[in-house]
């Protein structure tokens, strides 16, 4: 397969649904109709694209050249990016359906900025996903950060701006600060921005300025959330449930990381980490993030916040796979993009769905609430039981390629960290389903009859629970896609 | 076009608006004289056009004004750097009437139409005649023509504060003038010429002399207090936060570019790189000054409640971007330092404008009344973000191509706090931007704003043009940056 490829269709499709559902926003059923038939024309041209990672091409487009110099916006497409986008196109659509049991079930205001800007949203994770060089990445990024602004201060409450002003001033500040300044710098050692296998920046300056440059782009990658940076991410936490769903699944912390891991395969080179040991650092913070993520995760009452924890806990594996820098490492790393994803926003649906049906928030208010949403809660076990990394549900393939990485890096110490992570998980995670199902009520009333969800919600995040399982299954196709990420 | 005319373009590029000045009194009728005073900013705009294809095909173009000779007689002269002043002054002079009629209706009496149309064509003479001209008195002639009327200007001012900030803007403005006439003086006695090109050629001789190093003082200080460089800055807030709307814009946009553009002349075209950079070492005294101003007066700009008020204060901000450029001293550092000059001009410009917008509707631009105003002016406010976005310099804007030269500028000269320090100032102008975004458009609405409703579109048009620019020069950058870095080279060469 060769010849052109038009990957900025991906940046126009939702571009021009984000249109439409702005003019159209006075009849909401078209509107909403319009979401999911661009949610569906995205996935299936993204899903087209396959075929071609798959055969080895890395199509190319040049959006416009920016600068006398050579800088330039580029698309290019490669199996991370490819990963990423259908992931995240393919999420939209289930959070799509999710958002309109959710926003009608709870009656929410402005919705049609809602639906708009969490289009624009899906396009600027597709210029993530697809970019071609650093600086097409950084501008996605941005964009990424700016368009969901307004979803996270969704509620307009002080509360809510209080909250997105953190979230605008970390991501923002750690992004202009950090990532811009080590964009630039990478233009002046290498020359260049394009991601290139192998890397551009082999040889290119001493040890001491890549490591420098290296922690530049790991903090200046603020949507990573690799502690001390990750105070952003609970503080989103006023959103409405489908954004945070966004924020924490779809596209948000996933460009983060997948910045990191692009970083780390196309400019830095797995061979010059390895070599060099520059990255041994990002190991310890990452795992410390790992372990710390989940300690605080345990104290929380408040499922969303616990579910963000968790969240920043969860990133840093994938922040670890890239740091070990080895092929199983990148490889389980990316691959838990995916999957994470998956038991993630199956967890934040099913919070939201408690929410709309039993307008429960406190994890301790939980107990006995399996009678009323079986459907939910045996979702959230399995949502769960795949963060935590129990086969036969997707998580279990990443944690095993992660701990085959830090094994074959001779790092005992980090496979040490995953299982004392899974057990952490073990421990804040599935006693939720369980006392749902076994416990009566914390006040000793009766358990509350059968009442679930809006049909909407409960209908995406048992798809979601299921993409889990089916995940499990689906993880030699993935290993495929992402094999040449570890350079053979 | 004919070459007779071709030939005489540089000279029709100051004549046009200087003769079509005292016409405004005599035709003295509102309905006459705004779209006269209109058509002739356009028409001069056009000449800048055919100016700069001249140059960028054909390079330096000089003129000998009546036909003398050029040590003796006054020469025009249009490179690179010139051409591309010229073109923004007259262009932004141009849009920024078309946009006025309504927003002057409401803020000037009519009876004072006719007298601000001259005011304005000659503001626009002095600009562009010192942009055009090759010699160093006639450098001051055009400054004082163009600060004397924009003191006039600004005394429009519907509010009483108008008054006074005029009054102090006449004050500092005269010191500065005075300043660099003294310079002037001082360098004439040195060389004996006022030509820039012939004066070039003649200091090396006499560079040891102490007048020079004196001439070069006064010069330095004069300039700084016109292009209101940190610390030299307080006259401008008040000027142009009580200025009529339509002159906030156009001065803003124009009058302190146009004194860098001096900076620049004086700097390395008269004395010399050499000289001023490696000999004195102005960069050393300007980028202190440059990032003190910038972290000041973006600090400052945070605190303020008025929003004119507000971006005036971004405005000094800004000016230390365009010193700062100027001080690294390379060509990088000069492109970005140039090619901001436009940038900042298109910004600046175009958020005046939407104020001038805002001011029309809600007679107020108080950030308290401007609650909640992006629901009644959805358009008005979405052009102000984009400028907004243009000076915080996120990519796909302008502002982002400033700074990515700025960077590197300073990344190439291994000044990596420099670099750090001029991406943590983008955060403070998030700031002030983001503050103003988040009371429009999140806020509830004020009881001014609810009454507002979406600004005409004789108004929005040219704001859109404008800030549509920014984005437009934010992404194809051939003819911004482009002709930035030929400027930047010619600069650096020097005078032949």
């Amino acid at each position: 397969m060769s010849g052109f490829v038009p990957l900025h269709l991906a940046l126009v499709i939702p571009l021009a649904g984000a249109v439409l559902i702005a003019l159209l926003g006075r009849w909401p059923n078209v509107r909403e109709a319009v979401t999911l038939a661009t949610g569906v024309a995205l996935f299936w041209f993204v899903a087209s694209l396959a075929p071609h990672v798959l055969a080895g091409a890395t199509p190319g487009v040049l959006l416009v050249r920016l600068l006398p110099g050579g800088l330039s916006l580029v698309l290019r497409l490669e199996p991370l990016g490819m990963l990423f986008a259908l992931v995240a196109s393919g999420l939209w659509i289930v959070t799509s359906l999710y958002s309109i049991g959710y926003m009608r079930g709870h009656g929410e205001a402005h919705q049609t900025r809602f639906y708009v800007c969490f289009a624009v949203s899906i396009c600027a994770a597709m210029g993530v996903a697809l970019a071609g060089n650093l600086l097409t990445l950084f501008l996605f990024y941005e964009v990424l950060t700016l368009s969901t602004y307004p979803l996270v201060s969704h509620h307009g409450t002080r509360k809510a701006m209080k909250g997105a002003r953190t979230y605008l001033g970390i991501l923002v500040t750690t992004s202009v600060a950090f990532l811009l300044l080590a964009v630039a710098w990478t233009w002046v050692l290498a020359g260049t921005l394009d991601f290139r296998v192998g890397g551009i920046l082999a040889g290119q300056a001493e040890d001491g300025v890549l490591l420098v440059l290296l922690a530049l782009f790991v903090f200046g990658t603020g949507k990573a959330a690799v502690m001390p940076v990750h105070r952003w991410l609970p503080a989103a936490m006023v959103a409405p449930t489908p954004v945070s769903a966004l924020l924490h699944a779809v596209a948000v912390v996933k460009a983060g990381v997948f910045t990191i891991m692009k970083v780390v395969i196309y400019v830095f080179g797995l061979d010059l980490l390895t070599t060099t040991g520059i990255s041994v650092w990002l190991m310890y913070a990452a795992g410390f993030t790992v372990i710390a993520g989940s300690l605080v995760a345990m104290a929380q009452d408040n499922l969303k916040r616990r579910l963000a924890y968790s969240t920043v806990s969860q990133l840093s594996y994938i922040v670890l796979g890239a740091a070990l820098a080895n092929a199983w490492g990148v490889v389980g790393g990316s691959m838990h993009i995916a999957m994470h994803a998956f038991g993630k926003i199956t967890l934040f649906f099913c919070a939201g769905a408690i929410y709309v049906a039993a307008h429960k928030t406190e994890i301790s208010d939980m107990r006995g609430l399996g009678r009323a949403m079986p459907i939910t809660m045996a979702a959230f076990l399995i949502g769960a039981l795949s963060v935590v990394g129990v086969p036969p549900l997707g998580g279990s393939w990443s944690k095993w390629y992660l701990a085959l990485g830090a094994l074959d890096a001779g790092q005992i110490l980090f496979v040490a960290v995953l299982m004392v992570s899974s057990l952490l998980n073990i421990a804040y995670l599935v006693p939720i389903p369980i006392r749902a199902f076994f416990s009566k009520p914390a006040d000793g009333s009766d358990p509350p009859r059968f009442k679930e969800a809006p049909a909407f919600c409960v209908a995406a995040l048992s798809f979601t629970a299921l993409g889990c399982i089916v995940l499990f299954f689906l993880a030699d196709d993935v290993y495929r896609l992402l094999v040449p990420l570890g350079g053979g | 076009m004919s070459e007779a005319i071709q030939a005489q373009l540089p000279v029709l590029q100051v004549v046009i608006p200087l003769l079509a000045a005292p016409l405004c009194i005599i035709l003295r009728r509102r309905s006459l004289v705004l779209p006269f005073a209109t058509g002739v900013c356009w028409l001069t705009f056009l000449v800048s056009v055919f100016l700069l294809g001249d140059v960028l095909e054909a390079g330096v173009i000089s003129y000998e004004l009546g036909g003398w000779a050029a040590p003796w007689g006054i020469e025009y002269r249009v490179d690179a750097l010139a051409a591309f002043v010229l073109l923004f002054v007259s262009g932004i002079a141009a849009l920024v009437l078309t946009w006025a009629p309504r927003s002057l209706n409401d803020e000037i009496p009519a009876s004072r139409h006719y007298l601000f149309c001259t005011l304005y064509l000659l503001c626009v003479t002095g600009l562009l005649g010192i942009a055009i001209t090759g010699d160093l008195f006639n450098v001051f002639v055009f400054l004082e023509v163009s600060a004397l009327s924009s003191y006039a200007l600004i005394a429009l001012g519907g509010r009483r504060q108008a008054l006074p900030a005029a009054f102090q803007y006449l004050v500092m403005g005269t010191i500065g003038a005075t300043f660099i006439l003294i310079g002037i003086g001082l360098m004439y006695q040195m060389t004996g010429t006022l030509n820039m090109a012939d004066m070039a050629g003649r200091l090396p001789a006499v560079e040891g002399v102490r007048t020079a190093l004196v001439a070069f003082g006064f010069l330095t200080v004069g300039i700084a207090l016109k292009m209101a460089l940190f610390p030299l800055h307080v006259w401008l807030p008040n000027a142009y936060a009580y200025a009529p709307s339509v002159v906030s814009a156009f001065i803003a946009a124009t009058a302190t570019k146009v004194s860098v553009y001096i900076l620049l002349r004086f700097m390395f075209s008269v004395f010399g790189l050499e000289f001023s950079f490696e000999q004195l070492g102005l960069g050393r005294a300007l980028m202190p000054l440059a990032l003190a101003g910038i972290f000041v007066a973006s600090t400052v700009a945070i605190f303020q409640r008025n929003v004119k008020r507000m971006l005036a204060y971004s405005s000094v901000a800004q000016i230390g971007y365009m010193v700062l450029g100027i001080s690294f001293a390379t060509a990088t550092g000069l492109t970005g330092g140039i090619v901001h000059l436009f940038n900042h001009a298109l910004i600046k410009g175009g958020l005046f404008m939407a104020m001038g917008c805002v001011m029309l509707q809600l007679h107020s631009v108080d950030l308290d009344d401007m609650a909640g105003v992006g629901r009644a002016m959805p358009w008005t406010m979405a052009a102000w973000a984009l400028g907004g976005l243009g000076l915080i310099g996120v990519p796909a804007t302008a502002g982002f191509i400033s700074k990515w030269y700025l960077i590197q500028a300073a990344l190439e000269r291994n000044s990596l706090i420099v670099a750090v320090l001029l991406l943590l100032s983008s955060l403070l102008a998030l700031v002030y931007v983001w503050r103003v975004i988040e009371t429009a458009f999140f806020h509830e609405p004020s009881a001014r704003a609810r009454e507002a409703r979406e600004a005409p579109l004789s108004m929005l048009v040219p704001t859109w043009v404008l800030l549509g620019a920014t984005v437009l020069f934010g992404i194809y950058t051939r003819y911004s940056a482009g002709v930035a870095e030929q400027a930047a080279e010619a600069v650096l060469r020097g005078l032949p």
